[in-house]
């Protein structure tokens, strides 16, 4: 679904190329996380999967990068968003200050799409039960907290049903709880095979529970790609600043002191430092 | 100094009831941590404190002075405020002067002003980027930015609302050193996250909020081992906790090397035991 060859890509003024030759293919229905450390490149690769960067942002793209069948550069914005949902980093800047209620924003990309009303209403009706938010249905977007203001934003995207699932650290303002219904709902959406799912966070152990695949962005690059625990795992994760898991690095320090055993991977999940500290 | 709050309710003009008379008392010099799931009422407490907010009923202290007979400005030389969303509290045009608006509204001299503001920019990591424009700053430099303006102002009492939010393993680092710097000096700092990992690292004291009330205040590990009551908050535990819990292991680890410890004395025993 996403194929990127050699994908550079540079803002303007900038001499550095933030996104540098890189070479991805992730299928449809797969769930791939991203982590990185600050400045790694994380946002920039959201946004050129969105294709604001390079339709919004302006700057040069070498290479190529496919979103299904839509070459990124040359394809415009409002094709790419029939295909590609992007949830903003910040939730409030994704509010598009045209609607004055909560179901006004998010049927608001759906009237853009050109669907018709009646589907809209459907539509908007099951993101809302989805994600809890029929009681803020006629409220402002304005007049909610952070973290409902997070729930709007990705709530709007979801009723697009996108092909290409673009999350920015979508639940950064979500209490733990809030953070895994959100979870449940991109892994369900994702097992359905039809939405290829791509999520930066921070938060290595809700990747590590719910990713298939993890990407670690360098100054740019891909340093490593694979299955979530081989990388989340990883020592080189502490190396890049990104860091590891408390089930890891507390599995690795019992292992030195051979307290467990010490084959395979470490933990990266409750499930797994259990069994291993049985 | 000592902040008070003596029976506070909050009733927004909606008619919601965001604090049920709060008591809550921290030390000068002390380090709480703040949880509760979104709308628990943790920001509306804070508020109080600087003034944004006013009690409806009840009284609260920052020191000595009732909030109430305090305008914002007055009680902002008391208490510094890191806001959740950094954009809130960003509209100077370059980091500088950003960071030396609190001292200057404070009234300090000019070199005094200057020594603060390079200090806050410097433990924050961004003396480099004096010149640069927030708006032109990723949103974990705003946020550092945010924080280096609030750590300029050197207040007694600091409110720090979601701090650790899209910072990487080295700035976590870089604001938990931060704030053990400031313990040292004795500041007192009032911590909100949702991140009870983080939350476990820096602070000695937690207090767990729902509805608008206080279920749970005392030392961390014993608030945090809480299961029950965590959950009645719609609060998971820290993963080390997590992890000794489903082991059925005893005692509250906070890091790995306590986790390690415990595991290992317990380990011995079982295997005694068989």
């Amino acid at each position: 679904m996403i194929s990127l060859r050699n994908f550079s890509y540079r803002y303007p003024s900038q001499e550095r190329f933030a996104l540098q030759e890189l070479n991805l293919e992730i299928k449809a229905g797969q769930f791939c996380g991203v982590v990185g450390a600050n400045g790694a490149g994380k946002s920039t690769l959201c946004y050129a999967l969105s294709g604001f960067a390079p339709h919004f942002f302006r700057g040069e793209v070498q290479g190529q990068g496919l979103i299904g069948k839509l070459d990124i550069a040359k394809s415009s914005l409002g094709e790419l968003a029939g295909e590609v949902g992007l949830v903003f980093q910040n939730a409030f800047n994704q509010i598009s200050g045209a609607r004055f209620t909560v179901r006004g924003e998010i049927a608001f990309g759906l009237e853009n799409l050109g669907i018709a009303r009646r589907q809209i209403q459907a539509r908007v009706d099951d993101v809302l039960d989805a994600l809890n938010l029929t009681d803020l249905a006629s409220r402002s977007p304005y007049e909610l907290s952070g973290g409902q203001q997070q729930r709007v934003a990705i709530a709007s995207i979801l009723a697009m049903r996108p092909k290409v699932l673009v999350l920015d650290e979508p639940v950064s303002q979500l209490d733990p709880h809030g953070t895994e219904e959100i979870f449940k709902i991109i892994e369900m959406i994702s097992q359905s095979g039809e939405t290829t799912v791509v999520l930066v966070e921070h938060k290595l152990e809700w990747l590590a529970a719910y990713a298939d695949r993890v990407l670690v962005l360098d100054q740019g690059r891909v340093v490593m790609d694979g299955p979530a625990r081989s990388v989340l795992a990883s020592a080189d994760m502490m190396k890049l600043g990104i860091g590891r898991t408390q089930y890891s690095q507390v599995a690795e320090i019992a292992r030195k002191q051979g307290l467990v055993s010490d084959a395979g991977l470490l933990p990266v999940t409750l499930k797994q430092a259990r069994a291993l500290f049985r | 100094m000592r902040v008070k709050v003596d029976g506070a309710s909050f009733v927004y003009p909606s008619g919601v009831r965001a604090l049920d008379e709060i008591h809550l008392e921290v030390r000068s010099g002390e380090t709480v941590a703040i949880v509760g799931e979104n709308g628990a009422g943790k920001t509306t407490l804070v508020k109080l404190f600087n003034g944004l907010l006013r009690p409806t009923t009840g009284r609260v202290l920052v020191g000595n002075w009732d909030v109430q007979q305090y305008s914002t400005a007055q009680l902002a030389a008391r208490v510094g405020f890191l806001f959740q969303n950094p954009d809130e509290q960003l509209f100077e045009r370059s980091a500088e002067r950003e960071v030396a608006f609190g001292p200057r509204n404070l009234g300090f001299s000019d070199s005094k002003i200057t020594s603060r503001t390079r200090i806050a920019l410097q433990l924050v990591g961004l003396l480099d980027k004096a010149q640069v424009n927030p708006y032109d700053m990723q949103p974990f430099e705003r946020k550092l930015l945010a924080l280096a303006s609030t750590l300029a102002m050197e207040t007694p009492v600091l409110v720090l609302d979601e701090p650790s939010i899209g910072q990487d393993a080295a700035g976590r680092q870089r604001i938990r050193r931060i704030l053990a710097g400031l313990h040292k000096r004795k500041q007192t700092l009032l911590l909100i996250s949702h991140d009870l990992d983080f939350c476990a690292q820096v602070a000695k004291r937690g207090v767990v909020m729902a509805g608008g009330r206080i279920l749970a205040d005392g030392p961390i590990s014993d608030v945090f081992a809480q299961a029950k009551l965590l959950g009645q908050a719609a609060v998971s535990p820290p993963q080390l906790i997590r992890l000794a819990q489903g082991l059925k292991m005893p005692g509250a680890p906070l890091t790995p090397s306590q986790f390690v410890k415990i595991y290992s004395a317990w380990r011995s025993r079982r295997k005694r035991a068989s």
